[in-house]
């Protein structure tokens, strides 16, 4: 049977808010155990939560990101379970009242295409702590760093239906929160955090089959590899006339499986309620409107214009839009050289392809836009050819200088003088009579096959400074 | 000294009658001698105390003196005091030293009032009775065989043994204003948020609030004074500034309009606390005041309405003590469940365990649209009736419990008889109204209040009527026997 695969997905993202959700705690990556945790972490007795106005508002720059309703009344509510690295025995989260409704979003697929993904809601709620298995001799040690943390839990609609698109719409999510800025989107950090609702039904059918949860999978090459795992899990059992239990699955990155965690029939019961310590967020119109006057473009608006401004492709549009930071450095370059598709080709190939060698980032790239706009205005002014560009480029990046300055030292300068590219022409000549002859003997499609050996070699001649166009003239000229 | 209100002794010490050391030293050597009977403190730091003492006397040499520097006053160790240990009348915490205080402490501390000590209460705030502490029940300084009252029970029995000028407590259903009944004293729950949670080892969040309980409607409003105001780190504590609630207590009654509940006097009301109640609103009367039959048509809701919520809040309030980060940690556990189920079999008591069980029941899938729902739906009905009564009347009068203090072991095994204690006192806190209750009178030698509840702050309305009321009777100077030798 042909089966089509049905998967939303539930993303917890990090806020980058300098402090925790409810207390004044620090969020910094990678302290010592319990050095940034307050009595509100810990869940001293008498403690009580403060909600972070910031994290109000990224939730809603969020919400208007996606165009979604924003909740004008949303409400926290207690979710109970006994857990060790949950100081208070309940997450303050939201339930029935989140601060982000209904939403739609969009995706780029690899063959260029896009697809409207639809995100259900969005709610604000605190991390729990960290248990730590190792180094305590069978017992269990807790860090409640984290405890506090500001997560934004993005639910999306089951409108995914492959490993490839789940992963476009989470590279679409990261586009979008990193040019919010509203987190910093580091997976490897915990920054963003998935888990992943998949379900198998026969092609065609309407109804939804029973979902299997993968819980807390932490990059996009293990999503993709988590979701064809379970693709493939599920269509065994399916074609062997099995049946799904709805269950809550890990995925082992180590042995490429997933397995069961535990089963939905004995999970816990939430027993949900209103959080008392904590008034309703209550949102107004002029609060919304202000914000989204801030909201800076967004990964889909700018992709569309670098299109129309520029004259992009849809591929190359896609790319350098992906970040913010990209975007800004793109549109720097063009705006130091003058040729955006030059630009592009520019920072696709040359300059993303260094960072990449380099394993650097954008913020790390050691040539700044005006630096890469100045070398390639040389090539539109015919300073210089694209060939010599490339050697400019790498010792720009060696931190050599600015372009003029490397052209100059080292000579690269395209010579344009017409008096001495004669002299060198003339020479060429002089020392190839035979292929002169064959030149001569030739016919007008052959001869423009022949006249390209002259042209190396006067270019082999000039260190490859001459002006390509301006030898063809001249010789051209000569060979008559 | 021990006899003398709190305003008769920020007189004294700003006149250097006596110095705050001299103060202090005079309570702590009541305490030492006589508490025995009571049982109303838990923790008493001597040394720390005399170190206050004599840090406020330094303030006052300097003339930098606020009102309560150097008054002595017992705290109800469900605040958390630094480095002195809160218990909160429970065994789980029994070995607590909290590293910060209470805002209401720094509120004290900051006009140089001296800790006295920490006062014994039914444990986590839970009863009516002042049974249910770890550390033993509570005497009644009037009768040791009868109850205090409860919760805060200890701050009543301390404040009307004189081992204490003034205590604080706190009040989730009734727990400042019944044991103030029950021990002859005045005391009042401010409107819920007017004084901070913040380090208040929580029962019930959406009821709990603080207040202070003494020997006179002024020296409440004193301690209110200092203890009231917004604090950014208590979202639910007003923002709405606060008044000077002394300043209008000598007002005048004439045209005020009193509201007598019907439902505050039918069945279920003891006759003699009614006539007492009677006599009261007698009195109120001459002074000018108009009294007015009204109805609180959903107030037989109020018991069952209240033990939902408040077991549902607390249930997910004492989560936290898991035996985990601090408290009771039973020995040596084999593992998680063993570690959460022994530490919370040993560390919690019974009245507190049932109430555990009764609002996580509450909250259980299936069953919170019958009862946590439908409560807080009937908790709305509830104030409602309230906001329709103060459209007729200033303030609501009625008796503060049914009867005078019951004998020591009476209700302990019925929790249904216990819960009827607080049938008066319960629609207040689900309204989160102000509520004072104010002695009115013996019944056989045991003291019985008289409630009064007001508008959403309008506790200086209160302490008005309350003031104006002690100012013609000497019902709350009347003190129990202490058994000293004179």
């Amino acid at each position: 049977m042909q089966w089509e695969t049905v998967i939303g997905l539930e993303v917890h993202l990090q806020l980058a808010t300098r402090s925790k959700i409810f207390s004044g705690s620090a969020t910094t990556f990678g302290a010592e155990p319990n050095t940034q945790a307050s009595a509100v972490d810990l869940a001293m007795p008498g403690m009580l939560p403060v909600l972070n106005a910031k994290a109000v508002r990224y939730a809603v720059m969020f919400g208007l990101g996606i165009g979604a309703e924003i909740g004008h009344r949303s409400v926290f509510d207690r979710k109970n379970y006994f857990y060790p690295d949950l100081p208070k025995g309940y997450q303050i989260s939201q339930f029935e009242a989140p601060i982000v409704g209904r939403g739609v979003f969009e995706i780029q697929l690899e063959d260029g295409s896009a697809r409207n993904i639809g995100i259900t809601r969005a709610h604000l709620e605190e991390d729990a702590g960290k248990s730590l298995h190792e180094d305590f001799h069978g017992q269990t040690g807790i860090d409640l760093n984290r405890a506090g943390t500001p997560l934004l839990e993005i639910v999306s609609e089951p409108d995914l239906r492959n490993a490839a698109e789940a992963v476009a719409y989470l590279k679409a999510l990261h586009s979008l929160v990193t040019y919010l800025g509203i987190s910093d989107g580091n997976m490897a950090e915990g920054s963003m955090r998935c888990d992943i609702n998949i379900s198998l039904r026969p092609m065609g059918s309407e109804t939804l089959g029973t979902r299997a949860e993968i819980k807390n999978v932490n990059s996009f090459r293990f999503v993709e590899k988590a979701i064809r795992h379970e693709i493939e899990r599920q269509s065994e059992i399916l074609e062997d006339g099995g049946r799904i239990v709805q269950e809550t699955r890990l995925y082992d990155a180590d042995l490429d499986e997933t397995r069961p965690m535990r089963s939905k029939e004995v999970a816990n019961d939430y027993r949900y309620f209103p959080e008392p310590d904590l008034l309703p967020v209550v949102i107004d119109d002029a609060y919304i409107a202000a914000i989204r006057a801030e909201l800076p473009e967004l990964p889909t608006q700018k992709r569309h214009r670098f299109i129309e401004q520029y004259g992009l492709g849809s591929y190359d549009a896609n790319v350098l839009a992906d970040s913010r930071e990209l975007a800004d450095y793109f549109e720097a370059v063009v705006s130091a050289c003058g040729d955006a598709k030059i630009a592009a080709n520019w920072v696709q190939v040359e300059l993303l392809g260094q960072l990449n060698r380099g394993e650097l980032a954008l913020g790390d790239c050691p040539v700044s836009a005006p630096a890469l706009g100045g070398l390639i205005a040389r090539i539109l002014d015919n300073s210089i050819s694209g060939k010599i560009a490339k050697q400019v480029f790498e010792a720009m990046w060696q931190g050599e200088g600015s372009a003029d300055e490397i052209i100059e030292a080292r000579g690269l300068k395209q010579v344009s003088d017409s008096g001495a590219l004669e002299a060198m022409v003339d020479q060429v000549i002089a020392a190839n009579a035979g292929q002169v002859e064959q030149y001569l003997a030739a016919d007008e499609d052959r001869r423009k096959k022949l006249v390209g050996f002259f042209v190396g070699q006067v270019m082999k001649l000039s260190k490859g400074q001459a002006n390509p166009q301006m030898v063809n003239q001249l010789l051209a000229k000569k060979l008559v | 000294m021990h006899d003398k209100s709190v305003a008769q002794l920020v007189a004294g010490l700003r006149d250097k009658q006596f110095s705050s050391v001299e103060l202090s030293r005079c309570f702590l050597d009541r305490i030492a001698r006589l508490d025995s009977a009571y049982n109303s403190f838990i923790t008493v730091d001597e040394s720390a105390a005399l170190a206050g003492a004599a840090a406020a006397d330094q303030r006052i040499a300097a003339g930098d003196a606020a009102t309560l520097t150097g008054i002595p006053i017992a705290h109800k160790d469900i605040f958390c005091t630094s480095g002195m240990r809160t218990s909160c009348g429970s065994r789980m915490l029994d070995n607590f030293v909290p590293p910060y205080n209470a805002t209401l402490i720094e509120h004290f501390n900051r006009d140089g009032a001296v800790i006295l000590g920490k006062t014994n209460m039914d444990e986590f705030a839970m009863g009516s009775s002042n049974e249910s502490s770890y550390y033993g029940p509570v005497c009644n300084p009037w009768d040791t065989a009868l109850v205090p009252g409860g919760s805060s029970g200890g701050s009543a029995a301390a404040v009307a043994a004189m081992l204490a000028p003034a205590a604080t407590g706190t009040d989730t259903g009734g727990s400042i204003r019944q044991p103030a009944a029950l021990c002859g004293i005045t005391g009042i729950k401010p409107t819920y948020g007017r004084v901070s949670r913040l380090g208040m080892v929580a029962f019930a969040s959406s009821l709990d609030q603080a207040g202070p309980m003494a020997r006179s409607a002024e020296d409440c409003a004193l301690l209110l004074n200092t203890m009231a105001g917004h604090d950014p780190l208590d979202s639910t504590s007003s923002e709405l500034p606060t008044e000077d609630y002394c300043a209008h207590l000598n007002d005048s009654l004439q045209g005020l309009r009193i509201g007598l509940p019907r439902e505050y006097f039918g069945e279920g009301l003891d006759a003699q606390t009614a006539s007492c109640i009677d006599s009261a609103l007698r009195e109120l009367e001459a002074q000018g005041a108009t009294l007015v039959e009204v109805s609180l048509p959903h107030s037989q809701l109020s018991i069952p309405a209240y033990y939902v919520i408040a077991p549902a809040e607390a249930s997910t309030n004492l989560s936290r003590f898991d035996g985990v980060r601090y408290g009771h940690r039973c020995a040596n556990p084999v593992d998680l469940h063993d570690l959460y189920t022994r530490t919370r079999e040993e560390g919690f008591g019974n009245e507190v365990k049932r109430r555990i069980l009764v609002g996580t029941y509450a909250l259980s899938a299936g069953y919170y649209d019958a009862y946590y729902k439908k409560a807080q739906q009937v908790r709305r009905l509830i104030k409602q009736d309230f906001i329709d009564c103060f459209e007729q009347v200033d303030v609501i009068a009625g008796p503060t419990t049914p009867g005078p203090a019951f004998a020591l072991g009476a209700k302990s095994d019925d929790p249904l008889a216990m819960y009827l204690e607080d049938i008066y006192t319960l629609a207040v806190n689900l309204a989160g109204l102000p509520g004072m209750s104010v002695p009115a009178g013996l019944v056989g030698g045991k003291p019985v209040g008289l409630q009064l509840i007001g508008r959403h702050f309008g506790e200086a309305r209160l302490l008005n009527v309350a003031h104006r009321f002690q100012q013609a009777t000497d019902w709350h100077l009347r003190r129990p026997a202490t058994g000293e030798v004179a």
